[in-house]
């Protein structure tokens, strides 16, 4: 049944773990060369299935080949087919960057003397060719990942998986990483990757599967998702309450659309087709009627959002917006770009 | 720069050569380690030596040693169980740390042989051990200790010290395992104190209370101690009591029965990390 043109094939997997299902019954293809974003909140599975793929996890039922090497019972082969690059960092703290390097690559059966060199490769590729020799303890959380990404790819694996490789960095340390999986995947490499953010799957993933509980809810290219998932909305927060009435007519007019009400946040928001001319119009509009706004912003559906449009119920708790990283982009699926100031019209 | 796909090893002798170059390569890594953080080596090799200077001649005054003789000739037999005793917290924290920090993780997910974690670990750990011995050795001929049998029967002792040290190898491997936490070291350093105080290393168990005495006595860390006591012809083991009279064999029987529970836990465990 192995399909050449698949890099990772998986059907029914099931996981249980103890009386939590994490696993039920999780279908993946991932056809070579292609970026698949595993897009889901805390808790959904993402990890289990990773991990799976990636021979660390026994499953209970179901099959899956990666590299068209069954996970099971062909684990050597697929090890030697992937890189792994889990949710937190894995290096030896004590080690340089370099000596990193240099033990995984040994470790993978590289010849001394090209472990020593795919090591010097890799640092300079991810920009850590200067901080090489001192020890990871004194790493910065971005350049601790990105030695963990260097790690994953020693053996220039035709499969890479990536386990939420962004969060917790600074926007530069994302875009970093960002460029290091395109180029990757420009000389070929098949990368599953999983992300809280929508906005991630946005830019790198050619198919984005949403998963939830332990099974995909929704899958399709990030256009069709969005799409799917409704649209960009303005969001206006008031100076005074008894404007509220007045501004939601107004967006109501400019959008077409029914305006929704917060009394409590003096917030009105309504969903948006043209983004800027309904911000221009908007601002335009609130000035014209003397109405002052604290803050106007624009902004796509959330994760949690998504998850109550495809599921119907809320994320659960902890939801898409990662409250541990100080560098969320606001929210968990913020807008595709890393420039703040862009992402948000404050007035 | 494209690395050829190694591929995965089909025969016995190529599977073997695989664990024996992976689990240098793990060696490798804990001697630079110990290279990196020449400080802190430095201090666990001086700990105790102070312990000795602190019980040799601080306390040492008030000390007897039954059946008469130098208490620091007492003394240092117990004092290389201890170092033996105390390197159980570096196997688990090194082992805990790795698990903690997904280290293992990647070692599981890389075509890498599966014993190599284990060989690499218990060979630094015993080069370490060994290491420890000289330091103390030394310490201890500066401080009048001598041994007055055989070289032979020297060199027996010392191989008791290292055997014990490898049952308590897998003891530190399977709780690393097993509590994965490297803080938990803390809990580990003041429990091991209650071991040593609690055995026939500084005092004799006569001198105890009525059932400290035999708990003491029956503490495996006394067999060891009893045994080298015995060996290298330093004051203190001779005794009434059977597990007095059959050290040796206790010297043997209580390292192989710890090997014999922990290391099949800790294969059984680090097996187990995949579900
Ligand atoms: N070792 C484990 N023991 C028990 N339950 C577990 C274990 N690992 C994961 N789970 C549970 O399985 C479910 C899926 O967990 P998983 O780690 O795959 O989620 P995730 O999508 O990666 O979440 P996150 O975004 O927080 O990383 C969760 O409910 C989790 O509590
Ligand atoms: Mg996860």
């Amino acid at each position: 049944m192995s399909d050449p043109d698949l890099a990772v094939r998986a059907e029914g997997l099931r996981k249980r773990y103890g009386d939590k299902l994490a696993l039920a019954g999780l279908d993946l293809t991932v056809p070579a060369g292609t970026v698949h974003g595993l897009l889901g909140p805390n808790g959904a599975g993402k990890t289990t299935a990773v991990r799976i793929l990636g021979t660390l996890l026994r499953f209970d039922a179901g099959r899956a080949e990666v590299a068209g090497f069954d996970v099971a019972r062909q684990a050597d082969q697929v090890r030697l087919r992937i890189g792994l690059v889990g949710q937190h960092a894995a290096v030896d703290e004590i080690l340089s960057g370099r000596q990193n390097l240099a033990m995984f690559g040994r470790l993978y059966h590289l010849p001394s003397a090209v472990a020593d060199r795919r090591a010097d490769e890799l640092l300079a590729r991810f920009g850590l060719a200067d901080t090489g020799g001192k020890p990871v303890g004194q790493y910065s959380g971005g350049m601790r990942r990105r030695l963990d990404l260097a790690a994953g790819l020693i053996l220039a694996p035709p499969v890479l998986f990536l386990d939420e490789p962004t969060t917790g960095l600074d926007p530069r340390s994302r875009n970093e990483v960002w460029t290091a999986v395109r180029a990757l995947v420009s000389a070929g490499t098949t990368v599953l990757l999983t992300t809280q953010y929508l906005e991630e799957a946005d830019q790198l993933a050619d198919q984005i599967s949403v998963i939830d509980d332990g099974r995909i809810v929704a899958e399709g290219t990030p256009d069709g998702l969005k799409s799917l998932l409704g649209r960009d909305r303005i969001d206006v927060v008031l100076h005074r309450a008894d404007d509220l009435p007045a501004a939601a007519a107004l967006l109501g007019r400019v959008t077409g659309g029914p305006a929704e009400l917060d009394q409590d946040n003096r917030r009105v928001s309504a969903p948006v087709r043209d983004r800027m001319a309904a911000l221009t119009e908007v601002v335009r509009g609130l000035d014209d009627r003397g109405i002052t706004a604290e803050d106007i912003a624009l902004r796509r559906p959330t994760l949690d959002e998504v998850f109550l449009h495809l599921t119907g119920t809320g994320a659960g708790t902890g939801t898409g917006t990662d409250p541990g990283a100080g560098t969320d982009p606001g929210v968990g699926a913020g807008v595709p770009t890393p420039d703040p100031n862009e992402r948000e019209v404050a007035l | 720069m494209t690395v050829a796909i190694p591929s995965p090893p089909r025969t016995a002798l190529h599977r073997l050569r695989w664990a024996v170059v992976d689990g240098w390569t793990i060696t490798r890594r804990d001697l630079i380690h110990w290279a990196r953080q020449p400080v802190q080596v430095v201090v666990g090799l001086l700990f105790p030596i102070m312990v000795v200077l602190m019980f040799g001649y601080l306390f040492g005054g008030g000390m007897s040693v039954p059946g008469g003789g130098n208490y620091r000739e007492f003394l240092m037999p117990g004092m290389f169980a201890m170092t033996v005793l105390f390197g159980i917290e570096g196997t688990y924290t090194a082992i805990a740390t790795d698990v903690s920090r997904g280290v293992t993780d990647r070692f599981r997910s890389m075509p890498m042989a599966g014993s190599a974690v284990v060989v690499g670990r218990s060979t630094a750990d015993m080069l370490n051990a060994v290491l420890g011995l000289v330091v103390m050795v030394a310490c201890g001929l500066l401080v009048g200790w001598r041994w007055h049998g055989t070289v032979g029967a020297a060199l027996a002792g010392f191989g008791l010290l290292l055997l014990l040290r490898f049952a308590l190898l897998w003891l530190g491997i399977y709780l690393g395992l097993l509590l994965r936490n490297p803080e938990a070291v803390v809990a580990m350093q003041i429990l091991v104190w209650p071991v040593l105080f609690l055995s026939n290393a500084l005092v004799s168990p006569e001198t105890m209370p009525g059932w400290l005495g035999m708990v003491a006595e029956g503490n495996p860390l006394s067999a060891t101690v009893s045994a080298t006591r015995e060996l290298f012809g330093n004051p203190g083991w001779e005794g009434d009591s059977w597990l007095r009279q059959h050290a040796l064999a206790m010297a043997l029987g209580w390292p192989v029965l710890l090997i014999g529970i922990f290391l099949p836990l800790s294969v059984r465990r680090y097996r187990r990390l995949d579900r």
